[in-house]
């Protein structure tokens, strides 16, 4: 683990993976897969695994937190302690708690939360495997898990990163690039409404690579939300193929 | 944590931004009246207070030994954290950090780590055994608004005060000598927090325009005109042009004020 490339993107342009420098990572999304769960989702971006859950709109626990007008989201990023190389505690980090707090801010946007006063809404997100680029897969994930409980949406959130490794702004980073790369930039899209949910950098831009990576993003936020879309109908399919074999019996 | 504002003033708030005004008479883009004091606290390393309008940040520092993290052993150590004080606001509770306290010191950090403040390759003692830990613990003592800013200018105002020890290395112990030295810091960085209200986009939120606000964005800017960090926070969102317009304005006040700070 310990023997750093030299190059991040070599004389081909491609990046360490064999990628493009706009080029995303391989995504599987799927929709319904907590059978206990009023809404869940499992994707796989690039070596992320990530399950997210959502329970609710339920009573709200502690009864304080209630808001008369509107629904009450919560939200947990949580790690697993063998996603990553060294294990990490299960006990929320610093980075969990800020990530629980940013990846809330922008599902909220998303849900008519005036609909649902006096409850609460819980979304549980648990990253079983992690490589770069969580938070935007997390993301993600838990706006399908949303669409799946049938809570009323504008529209889907989709995330995705940017950044720059060797001088280059490079579309979804994964983890070797942005330990060693230059900047990473997560964005968070709501296509139809061209608005922007989450926006996040670290690392050093100008602001012309600033602009060209928030752009570079947006494009990839819209390449997976034609996958969220496609994953959302499947679902159904395989309900209504379920049903057809059952008549069929 | 959810403060309460009355319909009335929401809707005042919100005309007069669209008349390009703000309550306390001041333009879009104008920030409050600025006071930065050094070296209050004479038992800290360094200590710097900032006055943004009513909003009141104190940060100090202090420098420990302590060990390197295992993948950058030759660089020193440095910690943030945010206390948000009972004392500052009806809001507020005293206990463990809450999700407000910890965005605020990330957000800091974030912007004097990746800005590279720090000259942090000379604070090592010992090469991945000991290195001096610079904690720079920032207490809000009046909130109105606009806290990120406030404590990062505190926060980089304290480390350019900040003193360490003199010390000699005999027979691979480490020995303190009288006086001082100076932290090395080689940049610094400025945060720049714009809200967005009714469409519009202003600096310096102070507290009634955070309450009504959409959304807001912070963008640290390095000595070299560079983003080095960014967060954008709060329920509602930004199109893209409004965040390339947000980091024109960032990049701008970022300039003027470097000047008056001579940073």
């Amino acid at each position: 683990m310990n023997d750093k490339p030299e190059k991040l993107i070599d004389k081909k342009g491609l990046r360490l993976d064999g990628r493009k420098a706009d080029e995303l990572r391989p995504v599987k999304l799927e929709v319904g897969v907590i059978a206990n769960a009023d809404g869940s989702a499992y994707i796989e971006h690039g070596k992320n695994k990530i399950l997210a859950a959502v329970y609710g709109p339920r009573e709200v626990h502690p009864k304080h937190l209630a808001l008369q007008d509107r629904t009450v989201m919560k939200c947990r990023y949580h790690m697993a302690p063998f996603s990553v190389q060294e294990r990490k505690s299960p006990a929320p980090s610093r980075r969990e708690v800020e990530l629980s707090k940013v990846i809330r801010e922008s599902l909220e946007p998303a849900v008519f939360m005036e609909y649902y006063p006096r409850t609460m809404v819980d979304v549980f997100i648990e990253v079983l495997q992690a490589d770069g680029g969580t938070r935007c897969a997390s993301i993600t994930a838990a706006a399908l898990a949303l669409a799946d409980s049938g809570i009323p949406m504008r529209d889907l959130v989709v995330a995705c990163a940017a950044g720059k490794v060797d001088d280059t702004v490079v579309l979804d980073l994964m983890d070797t690039e942005d330990k060693l790369g230059g900047a990473d930039v997560p964005v968070a899209l709501m296509p139809n409404l061209n608005a922007v949910t989450l926006l996040q950098m670290d690392g050093i831009l100008t602001h012309e690579e600033f602009e060209k990576a928030v752009n570079m993003a947006l494009d990839g936020c819209r390449q997976i939300y034609a996958m969220q879309k496609e994953a959302l109908k499947q679902k159904y399919v395989n309900v209504s193929e379920e049903t057809k074999e059952e008549a069929e019996e | 944590m959810t403060a309460i504002i009355t319909r009335v003033k929401k809707k005042q708030l919100s005309d007069l931004m669209a008349q390009d005004k703000r309550a306390d008479g001041r333009g879009l883009k104008d920030y409050r009246e600025m006071k930065i004091e050094q070296g209050i606290i004479e038992r800290a390393e360094g200590s710097a207070r900032v006055l943004l309008g009513k909003t009141e940040v104190v940060v100090g520092t202090k420098i420990e030994m302590g060990e390197p993290f295992s993948d950058t052993p030759n660089e020193g150590v440095l910690t943030v954290n945010a206390e948000l004080t009972p004392i500052a606001s009806p809001e507020f509770e005293a206990g463990p950090p809450d999700e407000m306290s910890i965005e605020l010191a990330r957000i800091v950090d974030r912007g004097i780590r990746e800005s590279k403040a720090i000259n942090v390759e000379k604070l090592v003692i010992e090469p991945g055994k000991k290195v001096f830990v610079v904690f720079v613990d920032i207490y809000v003592l009046n909130h109105d608004g606009n806290l990120i800013d406030a404590s990062a200018l505190a926060a980089v105002s304290a480390l350019l005060n900040t003193k360490m020890a003199n010390y000699e290395i005999k027979d691979g112990e480490v020995h303190l000598k009288p006086g001082y030295e100076q932290l090395p810091i080689r940049k610094h960085p400025i945060t720049v927090t714009v809200a967005k209200i009714e469409d519009k986009l202003v600096v310096d939120p102070q507290l009634e325009e955070e309450l009504v606000m959409d959304a807001r964005i912070t963008f640290a800017i390095d000595d070299d005109e560079n983003i080095c960090a960014i967060q954008k926070g709060g329920s509602g969102y930004f199109e893209p042009n409004e965040i390339f317009e947000a980091a024109k304005i960032a990049k701008a006040k970022a300039k003027e004020m470097r000047k008056k700070l001579n940073w």
